[in-house]
């Protein structure tokens, strides 16, 4: 996740060399050989770089174009309707589709999924760059990074045997009544849904599979900020804390945020873990306990199942096409913000 | 420069408020620490639940047949009926995973080799470098839904080749850049060495430089090989699964992660306990992976 | 580094040497059998160290590159207790305390004892955000006594005039050496009692390097300062008495004029006439 900006100087690239190369006094025939072939080879070898380079460009324009001509059926039917509509109705005749709550359930559940991640990852690269002792922090950091590394086909069944039991009884009847009490912000917690798969269960576990890149990121980019900058403040009687929050954060800000929108990115797109724990109701959540579902996860579950050609099927690549607008936009501008991320 | 009365040391009392902050501060300060310390053993919590979770669902089925047999319907109610095992998924996230390396792999090395040796600093290899990251972390359902339009709508069926080029396009990102930057790492006077010595740039970079960031690629490689393995929404859509054993790759094929999912919402107490089985299996020869491809790449540095 | 290195050997014939220094015996801070490990296995970085910083008197450390002269600075205010391993046995005390206690309230400690850094450490805020950064740690005032006393600094750390004007703009737009006296200004506000400079101008062009030496002249009236250098002639126009290391030992300590002049150990002889280091 590099950036060239503040990498080595540039390696010069080839014209000199490749001419240089073959000038070594070409007088036998042997050496003419050598030469054709150097050139040759220089060409065709740098072409197919080239090439594969072009193919992911291609690769990219290509996903666009096959998920929105794919979706393009829609469109064509419901217009601008569908991303506002609620409906999601397969019986023939009646059918009609929209993607206003997959579009809520994707990016609600993203958002609280970065509200309780942020702390956390947080909490985790402030210890491992500052508070953990030196043997302590590889395999801490390890052990972390090792939960990106699990499938999330497994958060999936996990947080459906762990985590949503717990999100049920020890959040949701335990506290509900108290929550749902609470001036103003009640309503957030009164559902009438008590399987324990809701919008927040889907958060938390997206929260724990983000959690890695989020930490790492910080931890990268703390970890660069100059010793002496952080002993000066402490040389004025700042505390560690202290230092962090007024020198080492001001100092990361930008890649800081990159690194949470490439953890919100990451939210945006994830699949068989949500699958798994949000209950996949074509329903609005208007609570965390509420059921709801988001777009991948809708793709996931329904397209096996669609015939090819219908409007269900255009449906799923239509919000296909959304998710992916929507994440390469987040994604582009956590690039953008971690461009400079080598640049102390 | 006018001077002002402010006193150059500080008074008593000035050093009480001192104190009596610097308490307060200190106490903020611990309650961050033991923040930062929660939050890390919570991390590590998920992890260990996580794992814990899987040895006590997953062990039980554990055993020979799981590995030698493929898919049963369930026993539940007819305890003389065989046991399934998951031989069909195995194979198949092998065979599948195998074949998105081999396609995905020397793609992503001429990538990475075009940003590190030929298009640093232009607008062409800046605009791939961006796509490539941005692709790392895309959805990777909807890569699934591309290759679906792709290549299983005009062949008109699933099939293991549509599943293996799904995840061929996940495991380039991945290469491109570990490669760029194992590249990026060589010194320049490693490659004014050899082209010194009259070789023409195509050989410096595959004989030389490819040699000298080897450990680097080969651990790109181990990385994208475990993050494919365990993939799950993009063979949902091209290779869909298949119950038995099966070589030929114009048809679907079975893996291990669309085997746990169907399994684990069958509802069948049997198959569920298969379906963690390989939840165990996949997750344990993930871990391995990114361990060993981390030993690996430390031992060579 | 920038300052042009001409043969030690020449300029010390007591010119710029104070001569008048008449070192005064009241310790501010007092290093007794100091030892300093860098980590347990290591060889000691400093050995047995003892020595004096005299009361609003500016004390110079030389010494070859490695000799412990920073480590010893780094002990002083405890910044050494930010990296797990390393380890001081011995006494520093100040007012009778031993500042090496465990139990000591370390961030109140570098509020007496201020530090300011080889390269110019703006962070990344106003520039009266910078001071005020030092100021809000350790005092409340209310805005126009904070106003007082960044005004206060910046004055006493002669930048006032050049940056009265622009308060509120980032000080990392200022110039290297306008960075290094914010950085100074910066420790002042806070009022510790002792300032530690270590080689503050070696990031710097000539000219700020005057500035600063000129600085540290005027703030010796009110503090009491040491300063590590690599500059035989920074030494000494500025400093009143100064300390010679080698390989972690304190070979000589004596009056700028006495130590440049009639150095007693044959060593610190072949250091200040450049024989080596």
């Amino acid at each position: 996740m590099e950036d060239d900006s503040g990498a080595p100087p540039p390696y010069s690239p080839l014209p000199e060399f490749s001419e240089k190369g073959p000038r070594v006094s070409a007088t036998t025939s042997d050496q003419v050989i050598r030469r054709s072939s150097g050139a040759t080879g220089d060409l065709v070898f740098a072409w197919l770089c080239k090439g594969a380079g072009l193919l992911v460009l291609l690769l990219l324009g290509g996903i666009i174009l096959t998920l929105f001509l794919g979706g393009l059926p829609a469109f064509r039917h419901f217009g601008l309707h569908f991303l506002v509509s609620t409906d999601w109705n397969p019986v023939e005749g009646r059918e009609s589709y929209g993607a206003a709550v997959a579009v809520a359930g994707t990016i609600l559940s993203s958002l609280l999924a970065i509200l309780l991640a942020v702390p956390l990852a947080f909490g985790i690269a402030f210890f491992l760059t500052e508070l953990a002792p030196q043997w302590l922090r590889r395999p801490v950091g390890i052990a972390i990074e090792l939960l990106a590394a699990v499938p999330s086909i497994i958060f999936g069944m996990w947080g459906l045997f762990v985590l949503v039991p717990f999100v049920q009884q020890k959040i949701q009847f335990a506290f509900g009544e108290e929550l749902a009490a609470i001036p103003l912000i009640g309503f957030l917690f009164e559902s009438s849904n008590y399987a324990g798969t809701s919008i927040f269960a889907a958060a938390l576990v997206i929260a724990i599979m983000i959690i890695p890149f989020i930490a790492a990121t910080m931890r990268d980019v703390f970890e660069q900020v100059p010793a002496v900058f952080k002993e000066s403040a402490y040389g004025l009687g700042a505390t560690r804390w202290e230092v962090v929050r007024s020198v080492v954060l001001p100092y990361t800000r930008t890649s800081v945020v990159g690194g949470i929108m490439l953890g919100l990115g990451r939210a945006l797109g994830e699949t068989m873990a949500v699958t798994f724990v949000i209950g996949n109701a074509n329903r609005m959540a208007g609570s965390i306990f509420d059921a709801t579902t988001t777009i991948a996860s809708v793709v996931a579950m329904e397209f096996p199942e669609s015939l090819a050609g219908s409007l269900k099927q255009s449906s799923l690549f239509a919000l296909g096409f959304i998710l992916f607008v929507i994440s390469f936009i987040v994604l582009a501008i956590s690039r953008w913000l971690l461009r400079s991320r080598l640049k102390a | 420069m006018s001077t002002t009365t402010i006193a150059f040391t500080r008074t008593a009392a000035e050093h009480a408020t001192a104190r009596a902050m610097s308490r307060r501060r200190r106490l903020i300060d611990h309650t961050v620490r033991l923040f930062c310390i929660g939050a890390t053993l919570v991390g590590l919590f998920f992890l260990a639940s996580i794992l814990f979770t899987l040895l006590v669902k997953g062990l039980p089925r554990l055993d020979l047949l799981t590995f030698t047999r493929e898919f049963q319907p369930t026993t539940y109610g007819d305890p003389d009926a065989p046991a399934g095992g998951l031989l069909h998924a195995i194979l198949g996230t092998l065979v599948q995973s195998g074949m998105g390396i081999l396609i995905g792999t020397p793609i992503g090395i001429l990538v990475g080799t075009y940003l590190s040796e030929y298009a640093r600093g232009s607008a062409l290899g800046n605009a791939v470098r961006f796509v490539s990251d941005v692709l790392l972390s895309a959805p990777s359902v909807l890569v699934g839904l591309f290759v679906y339009q792709l290549l299983v709508l005009p062949a008109g069926g699933f099939s293991a080749i549509a599943g293996s080029v799904a995840l061929a396009i996940l495991v380039i990102p991945v290469v491109v850049r570990t490669t760029e930057d194992m590249l990026q790492l060589l010194p320049n006077t490693l490659r004014e060495a050899v082209i010194g010595l009259g070789a023409p740039k195509w050989k410096m970079i595959t004989l030389i430089a490819y040699r000298a960031a080897l450990s680097g690629i080969v651990t790109g490689v181990l990385l994208a090989f475990a993050r494919i393995a365990g993939e799950t929404a993009p063979l949902l859509l091209t290779s869909f699964g298949n119950n038995i054993v099966s070589w030929n790759l114009g048809n679907a094929m079975g893996s291990l992660p669309i085997a746990i999912y169907q399994q684990a919402n069958s509802g069948f107490p049997d198959l569920i306990a298969l379906a963690w089985t390989g939840a165990l299996i996949v997750t344990l020869g993930v871990l391995a992976i990114n361990i060993s491809a981390r030993l690996f790449l430390a031992r060579r540095k | 580094m920038s300052m042009t290195e001409t043969n030690p050997a020449s300029g010390f014939g007591g010119v710029q040497a104070r001569s008048e220094a008449a070192v005064s015996q009241q310790a501010r801070v007092s290093v007794r059998n100091l030892d300093f490990y860098y980590a347990a296995g290591l060889p000691k970085a400093l050995k047995g160290i003892n020595f004096d910083l005299p009361e609003r008197q500016v004390t110079g450390m030389i010494g070859p590159s490695g000799c412990g002269k920073s480590t010893l600075l780094r002990v002083l205010n405890r910044m050494f207790s930010l990296y797990p391993g390393q380890r001081a046995e011995g006494e520093v005390l100040m007012d009778g305390h031993n500042i090496l206690d465990p139990k000591l309230d370390v961030n109140e400690l570098r509020s007496r004892i201020g530090m300011v850094f080889q390269k110019p450490t703006p962070f990344p805020m106003t520039i009266w955000e910078n001071i005020a950064f030092g100021i809000r740690l350790h005092e409340k005032l209310n805005k126009a006594d904070m106003a007082a006393r960044i005004e206060w600094a910046l004055t006493r750390a002669a930048i006032w005039g050049e940056v009265k004007d622009r308060l509120h703009t980032s000080a990392m737009g200022l110039s290297g050496g306008q960075q290094q006296r914010l950085c100074i200004a910066r420790t002042i506000a806070v009022r510790p009692e002792v300032i530690l400079l270590d080689e503050p101008t070696s990031a710097l062009d000539p000219i700020s390097t005057l500035k600063i030496e000129e600085l540290i002249d005027e703030l010796k009236r009110d503090f009491t300062i040491a300063i590590v250098t690599h500059n035989m002639q920074q030494a000494a126009r500025c400093a009143d008495q100064v300390a010679f290391f080698y390989l972690g030992e304190l070979i000589e300590v004596a009056p700028a004029a006495q130590l440049f002049t009639a150095p007693k150990h044959p060593r610190t002889q072949d250091y200040i006439t450049g024989r080596f280091g």
